[in-house]
């Protein structure tokens, strides 16, 4: 039986008076690939946000043993939770070399840290070839598949046991969508659990083993992909059939 | 004496300290978006401080270098304390806050700082003894003197160890990921209040360099002398582009050379009428003709981001 390796209940995100996730629970079991699905303004990346502690929020979060909603945003990393932002948010005035090392800034607090960086970095460069060859580049110049594969990557030099992806297919062209995902797979075969935001709903569910609905900040409907991708609900909102 | 070489020295050695200043506002508003105008104080506080060990050591016996390093050492140590408790007490709280508030917060700090130094310090000018070797040399034509010859490259290697810090560590990076997205920092692992309070360490530190600097230089130090100092750098960092270190030290020494310049011209171009205790005047005048016509200054422009 798997293990839920992070578990929201009763969430909440207000900006100011607005409310945009209203109390919604779910779990995300250790090694599995979920999605969580919806159309514009359903409140996904302010869920995202939420998890990453980059909003102030009310409920429950719980990362493996421990409770991380009281957490700063930047002790999530050390413990393995990496967030790939909606629009990627490369660091511009870095260059692709810089932006993969402050991927592993906190493992460089020690020197023992240090020493296989360089193996990891020789490793994102392997997956994806595109970097390796702009390595020097300002990743402000790069284009957006690039600066979202960077960005992904970047991610993954912090060696997260969880990724949080904010609709990683956002702008792209579908052949780069298609190389984007092989790599998101990849990663899961890896062992790396993967919370996945897509509006793109059917690719997400091909994608995932299960996923989330959510509508107006609360989550309607929830169940593997399969059965999602059957629901008549899900195929005349989403699917657009 | 040839006025124009002799006034490239002038305004190099000037322009060097106004470099070191001007970084410790550019560094901060990168960071920030903060014009830090507390700064200025911080540079007069690195002078007096020095001062007064440089007085509390006179009898000491220590050979005059000595002395000086160690007026330098308490000068930086005191002005990072400065810096670090501004930033904690001041400006900190109001990170979230619109950009006016923490404006005339600085401007309030200033003022504070300023009256406090009159009380510990009074109002009269002091004068600072010569403690590094100053002797005049006849270089091409003008005088040089050793002192002068310190400045500079203590400034040059100064601003060098920044650009690697900046440029090649782990610290350095972190602060311009930290300036360009603190959120996205944060993912990283990257925890901005430690970074921001580096960066008004080391602005400040930078800040009690040029404090000490100036003061021997002019041998002489006052309690508002970090008001039309600390807008002279302010003024050079815009030149430069603000939040663009190279820009900081391009700005600096640029408006070394066109204040010497100036002071040394204008007797001339203005048929007598002006004398080179106008020299402040081109400072102001530098800054208004920037911030009409090219607000991001020499060096400012950034590279843009692609969707
Ligand atoms: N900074 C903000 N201030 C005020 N309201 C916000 C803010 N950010 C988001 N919202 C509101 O919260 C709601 C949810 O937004 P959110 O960005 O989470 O949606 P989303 O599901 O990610 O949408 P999309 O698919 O378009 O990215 C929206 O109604 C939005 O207007
Ligand atoms: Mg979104």
């Amino acid at each position: 039986m798997a293990q839920a390796l992070l578990e929201a209940l009763n969430l909440e995100v207000h900006y100011g008076g607005i409310s945009a996730v209203k109390g919604i629970s779910f779990v995300v079991e250790q090694g599995e690939m979920v999605c969580l699905i919806g159309a514009n303004g359903a409140g996904k990346t302010s869920t995202l946000k939420a998890l990453a502690r980059m909003l102030p929020c009310r409920g429950e979060i719980h990362y493996g043993a421990e409770r991380i909603d009281a957490l700063p945003s930047h002790a999530l990393i050390s413990r393995g939770l990496a967030l790939v932002p909606e629009g990627r948010g490369v660091f511009a005035r870095l260059s692709v070399a810089e932006n993969l090392a402050m991927g592993a800034y906190h493992r460089t607090s020690d020197r023992a840290g240090t020493a296989d960086i360089g193996k990891d970095m020789d490793r994102i460069y392997g997956l994806l070839p595109r970097l390796a060859e702009r390595r020097e580049q300002l990743a402000g110049t790069l284009s957006g598949g690039e600066q979202q594969m960077l960005a992904i990557g970047r991610a993954l030099m912090g060696r997260p046991k969880l990724l949080l992806l904010d609709e990683p297919s956002m702008g792209l062209a579908p052949i780069v969508v298609q190389k984007v995902f092989e790599v998101i797979r990849s990663v899961a075969a890896d062992g790396v659990t993967i919370l996945l935001v897509e509006q793109n709903a059917r690719l997400a569910l091909e994608t995932c083993a299960r996923g989330y609905v959510m509508e107006s900040g609360k989550i309607t409907l929830a169940d593997s992909a399969a059965a999602l991708l059957a629901d008549p609900r899900v195929r005349a909102a989403y699917l657009g059939e | 004496m040839d006025i124009f070489l002799q006034q490239i020295v002038n305004g190099l050695t000037l322009g060097s300290i106004y470099a070191l200043v001007a970084l410790g506002y550019t560094m901060v508003y990168g960071i920030l978006g903060l014009i830090n105008f507390a700064h200025g104080e911080v540079v007069m506080v690195g002078a007096m401080v020095a001062l007064m060990v440089m007085k509390a050591l006179a009898a000491s016996g220590l050979p005059a270098p000595i002395i000086f390093l160690i007026a330098l050492f308490a000068a930086a140590i005191a002005c990072m304390a400065l810096g670090f408790t501004i930033e904690r007490i001041a400006y900190r709280p109001l990170r979230n806050a619109p950009r006016l508030a923490p404006l005339i917060t600085a401007i309030g700090v200033s003022i504070v700082l300023q009256q406090m130094a009159m009380i510990i310090w009074g109002r009269s000018y002091h004068s600072v003894p010569q403690l590094l070797p100053s002797e005049n040399h006849e270089f091409f034509g003008a005088q040089i003197t050793e002192l002068q010859v310190i400045i500079l490259i203590v400034a040059a290697l100064t601003m060098a160890g920044l650009m690697l810090l900046v440029n090649r560590t782990r610290l350095g990076r972190a602060m311009r990921a930290t300036a360009e997205n603190p959120a996205i920092a944060g993912l990283m692992g990257v925890d901005a209040n430690r970074i921001i309070a580096m960066t008004f360490l080391i602005g400040s530190a930078l800040g009690a360099l040029a404090g000490v600097l100036v003061s021997a230089n002019y041998g002489i130090a006052h309690h508002h002398m970090g008001f039309i100092l600390g807008l002279k750098a302010f003024t050079a960092a815009v030149l430069g582009g603000i939040g663009n270190l190279g820009g900081a030290m391009v700005g600096g020494v640029l408006l070394g050379l066109i204040e010497a310049l100036g002071a040394g011209y204008i007797g001339d171009l203005t048929g007598g009428i002006l004398g080179s205790h106008y020299q402040d005047v081109f400072a102001f005048f530098v800054l208004i003709v920037v911030l009409v016509f090219r607000p991001s200054g020499l060096m400012g422009e950034k590279v843009s981001e692609r969707a």
